[in-house]
């Protein structure tokens, strides 16, 4: 069943035109890898799936984002409202300055206004346990959460984001900044969390896409070139784009 | 850590596990006829050879998938790699006792006059070699698989035994030449499931230890087992 | 080294460079030095001039009439106090929201605008800030004041924090933003609560070494504050402050009051020295952890 749909969109940044009459659809408790290279567009899409791509200065996008049967690009719609339901965790670990583990995983609702101790220790460590934390930071919650290790700290954003409780996950290059025991322990998760979630994946790390994906969309020069099942994709492209990319014949 | 690919290994190796009783029952049923003088069995190899034509596609495909998407490497690789070459023996095994099925219907109605008692001392030894080979898959037991490889040279004996005796019998009964053949091609069908078996033993030595050892004479071989 | 062709050329280069590492590092060394001997030359001096005034009755007393020896400056230590908090409570808000605007906010025209303003008014000279304060505020109330001399200490401030500010929080990377932005926070929640936050300790830090720097402004505060031998507590009167005390005193032909002109000097040292202390012992200056 598909929770996200995206029918003609577009994107700008000024004049120029990141994203190109992308349609696409997400089904929901499933792994969605984008791939492509640098500069086409997968970035800027996912961006576009929380409405976080409009707060670049002179950012811009169009058409439908449906959410749950929702379009979140119609005039009213409230952006902040939105990023609630899509979760993002983003390329370096950036778990908030000067607050503790803690204080980082709750942050989403205690900003919001939950402010009861019981009912905030109990999310932090249903997120934390999600987010396969629990075990290495329970105690230390009260440490700073930029004293955690590189891996620790994005599965913190992990939590934090988990916290919040949003049906879809967006990841942008969740990986790339993690050594390669931290990348395993964050693509095992992202497969333990396909349970709970629908997660939208970027990736520069094609085999991570293979392994982590039940589908995968190639993007090139701002447009969608290839969406399928990921062992398709990997064994069968159909297009010739998407069977050079992958194969390393440019990229 | 469970890795997704030790999902993905452990469904391969299931699927491979169940080809290989369906091979098993073939063997078996294959030489029924002539054996138990009950033809009634024979359809049940053509219907196995059906089920496991379809697991060998299966199975091709679960290979290529992992391969694409998991990135095998070290033993899990040499495990794939085994696993393709072992679907495509049991798939030409089952084929070979679908032959000696209908030369078994034949043989039951067109019995030789010869003595073929060393035919079914073979189809004894091969029906152990098979199933030496695949318990020596499933649990991933070198010894047992170098046992299927020495049993091989029993087998050529007893097959060239077989065909001795079989030309020997034609040569002076011109109007049996079509039940000495009819032994003859069991023998030969009997040899090549050997054959097979002994490629997925040499397979499961080389996916466990990662030594390749075909194409070795046994001195060579045993050289290398002491190494 | 004879089968390469360079050997000589690079021992040579390698001289060289070893000898301008040398003369380099001894030049570093020698700043550094001097820098170092001048505060400890000030602080010496100052100790030594201080020293024999700088005592219990120069913090509890109030100055006593010419000719008679002894007194202190509680008047003046009271007057600094007062003015340096309430200028703080203007001018710490003020200028931490300013730079909050121009980080968080401040695009276009509008933007450029207040940023170059502050530059400017921070390396405009004290004495003609003390002189607008005057106009503005001392001539119309037909007097001088305590509240007057706050105003002015603020002013001072607002501009060094609101770049403070501004730069501290530009150091917090953007994706912190996003991280905010992303969890469903609206924008004024992700700056305050996560951006501004993160970055308190190091902006504190920035607005203690200010308010250090304005406790010992003089110029301004002799338009605005002017003085008072008495002590007394009300915004709307002339007060003393330790700075224009000083002043005072030093130019005095008495003795003991050039005296206790240096006594003041070394509080004034002591108090800055304090501020600074504090602060880099409890708001450790580190952005540790934005990156």
């Amino acid at each position: 069943m598909s929770i996200l749909k995206v029918n003609n969109l577009n994107a700008w940044f000024g004049e120029h035109r990141a994203l190109n009459n992308i349609k696409l659809s997400f089904d929901s408790n499933k792994v969605t890898a984008l791939i492509g290279p640098s500069g086409c567009g997968k970035s800027t899409f996912i961006r576009c799936l929380n409405r976080l791509h409009e707060e670049t200065p002179g950012a811009s996008a169009s058409g439908q984002v449906i959410l749950q049967g929702e379009n979140i690009y119609v005039a009213g719609v409230d952006p902040v409202r939105i990023r609630r339901k899509v979760g993002m965790v983003f390329q370096k670990p950036n778990p908030f300055p000067a607050l503790s583990v803690f204080d980082n995983v709750v942050a989403g609702l205690r900003l919001a206004g939950i402010g009861r101790k019981s009912i905030l220790r109990d999310v932090a460590e249903k997120s934390l346990k999600l987010a396969a934390l629990w075990d290495e930071v329970k105690d230390k919650l009260n440490q700073p959460g930029t004293s955690l290790s590189g891996g620790q700290q994005q599965r913190l954003c992990i939590a934090r984001a988990l916290a919040v409780e949003p049906p879809v996950l967006l990841m942008d290059e969740p990986t790339s900044a993690l050594d390669p025991i931290s990348t395993a322990k964050i693509e095992e998760l992202v497969l333990s969390l396909k349970k709970e979630i629908t997660i939208i994946i970027v990736t520069h790390n094609m085999q991570q896409a293979a392994r982590v994906s039940d589908k995968t969309a190639f993007f090139l020069l701002g447009e969608l070139i290839e969406f399928g099942d990921t062992s398709q994709i990997f064994t069968v492209p159909k297009e010739k784009k998407t069977e050079e990319y992958i194969t390393g014949k440019f990229g | 850590m469970q890795r997704t690919l030790d999902i993905g290994l452990n469904d391969l190796k299931e699927q491979l596990i169940t080809m290989a009783g369906y091979l098993e029952l073939a063997v078996v049923y294959c030489t029924q006829a002539w054996k138990n003088q009950d033809a009634s069995i024979a359809s049940s190899v053509y219907q196995i050879e059906d089920k496991v034509n379809r697991a060998h596609l299966e199975v091709d495909a679960t290979c290529l998938k992992l391969l694409a998407t998991q990135q095998p490497l070290a033993f899990d690789l040499r495990f794939i790699l085994s696993v393709i070459k072992t679907n495509t023996d049991i798939e030409r095994m089952v084929d070979q006792t679908v032959n000696i099925t209908r030369n078994s219907e034949y043989y039951l109605k067109h019995p030789p006059f010869f003595d073929t008692s060393d035919l079914s001392l073979m189809s004894d030894h091969v029906r152990q070699m098979v199933k030496n080979a695949i318990d020596a898959f499933v649990k991933s037991d070198v010894n047992l698989a170098r046992g299927v490889l020495e049993a091989d040279d029993k087998v050529d004996r007893l097959k060239d035994k077989v065909f001795k005796d079989a030309l020997a019998w034609m040569k002076g009964h011109s109007e049996d030449i079509e039940q000495g053949l009819n032994v003859i091609l069991i023998a030969r069908n009997l040899e090549r499931i050997g054959d097979h078996s002994t490629n997925i033993a040499e397979d499961v030595i080389f996916s466990i230890s990662g030594k390749d050892i075909r194409h070795k004479s046994l001195g060579q071989r045993f050289q290398e087992n002491k190494k | 080294m004879s089968l390469n062709p360079l050997g000589d050329f690079t021992r040579l280069h390698y001289k060289r460079r070893k000898a301008t590492n040398i003369l380099f590092c001894s030049l570093m060394v020698v700043s550094t030095l001097i820098v170092v001997l001048a505060l400890g030359a000030v602080f010496g001096y100052v100790l030594y001039k201080g020293l024999p005034a700088f005592n219990w009755p120069f913090f509890t007393s109030l100055p006593k009439p010419v000719g008679e020896v002894g007194g202190g400056m509680l008047n003046a230590i009271v007057g600094s106090l007062i003015m340096v908090s309430l200028g703080g409570l203007i001018g710490v808000p003020w200028g931490i929201l300013t730079g909050v605007y121009l980080s968080e906010y401040g695009r276009g025209k509008f933007a450029s605008t207040v940023r170059f303003s502050a530059n400017m008014l921070s390396s405009v000279p004290s004495i003609i800030l003390g002189l607008f304060v005057y106009v503005i505020l001392v001539k119309p109330m037909h007097r001088f004041s305590a509240l007057s001399g706050s105003l002015t200490l603020a002013i001072i401030m607002i501009p060094t924090i609101a770049r403070i500010t501004e730069e501290l929080l530009k150091l917090v990377p953007n994706h912190i933003r996003e991280a905010g932005l992303a969890l469903g926070l609206p924008r004024w929640k992700v700056t305050l609560r996560i951006v501004l936050r993160g970055s308190f300790s190091a902006i504190i830090t920035g607005v203690m070494l200010a308010v250090a720097r304005v406790s010992g402004e003089t110029a301004p505060l002799l338009f605005t504050a002017l003085n008072n031998q008495f002590l007394q507590f009300r915004l709307d009167q002339p007060i003393s402050s330790l700075p224009v005390q000083i002043y005072t005193y030093a130019i005095s032909p008495f003795d003991d009051w050039n005296r206790q002109a240096w006594a003041g000097a070394y509080a004034l040292i002591v108090f800055v020295f304090l501020i600074n202390l504090i602060t880099r012992v409890i708001f450790k200056p580190t952005v540790k952890g934005l990156n």
